[in-house]
């Protein structure tokens, strides 16, 4: 799925639907983050740094708008190369990120626990389908990761 | 001499006290896969897999581990990388 080349590209294999599907989350969060910012699925993205609620606002201020920064522009690479056969190391960079960012917010709308895939998932239960994408995502990051971590 | 050298040693003590190095904790969560978590250590701390893997571990089974430490404003930086990679990491003076 990932293959990585001389100079730090990854050779990307991926379904064309695939490929549609990662663009359609990516482009989504997108309009997530750019609404309410009080979005509670979005509070895993944005931990408190500090206990100390002082020190904390000031930790906001200094880095609050940079991190939000990052985020869109990873997902905003991600959804502009996902049609791609190739990515450049700083491309790979922003998919690890986007997806990532991807599953941490369905992880905290699904509620997901270490235990969530520990029993077959029930083809009744109501979180099956977005379980299953949250699979797919996880499934896709592990690739990544390996084919970006060193020897 | 020896007194100038316990002097020395006090003043020593005394600055470092002010100075306490700010440590920097990673927290578990269960979305973050371990894989990940060892690569971003690795990337953003220059660690070795052997290293990396290890705290990734000791973040996985006691919870937390501390991964970085120094002043103030280098814990700051690395707790806002590390965000950055939404791993769940705070901060505070050891």
């Amino acid at each position: 799925m990932f293959e990585r080349g001389a100079g730090g590209e990854l050779e990307l294999r991926l379904a064309r639907d695939e490929r549609a599907l990662l663009a359609g989350f990516a482009t989504e969060l997108r309009a997530v983050l750019d609404g309410d910012p009080g979005d509670p699925s979005l509070r895993r993205l944005f931990p408190p740094a500090y206990e100390d609620e002082d020190d904390e606002r000031g930790y906001r201020e200094l880095t609050g708008e940079g991190l939000l920064d990052g985020r869109r522009e990873a997902l905003a690479l991600l959804a502009k190369t996902t049609d791609r056969e190739r990515l450049s190391a700083e491309e790979a960079d922003a998919w690890l990120r986007a997806l990532n960012d991807l599953r941490l917010v369905l992880g905290t709308r699904l509620d997901v626990q270490e235990d969530t895939f520990a029993e077959e998932l029930r083809p009744d239960d109501p979180r099956a389908p977005a379980l299953a994408v949250y699979g797919y995502l996880s499934w896709i990051q592990e690739q990544l990761v390996e084919a970006l971590s060193p020897e | 001499m020896t007194s100038t050298i316990e002097l020395e040693q006090t003043r020593e003590a005394d600055h470092a006290e002010r100075d306490l190095p700010w440590i920097v904790i990673v927290w578990n969560d269960p979305i973050n896969l371990m894989s990940y978590v060892t690569l971003v250590f690795q990337k953003l701390f220059g660690y070795s897999s052997a290293k990396a893997t290890q705290l990734m571990l000791q973040v996985h089974n006691d919870g937390k581990a501390v991964v970085s430490s120094g002043t103030r404003e280098k814990a700051e930086h690395d707790v806002a990388r590390l965000h950055a990679h939404g791993l769940w990491a705070t901060m505070r003076q050891d």
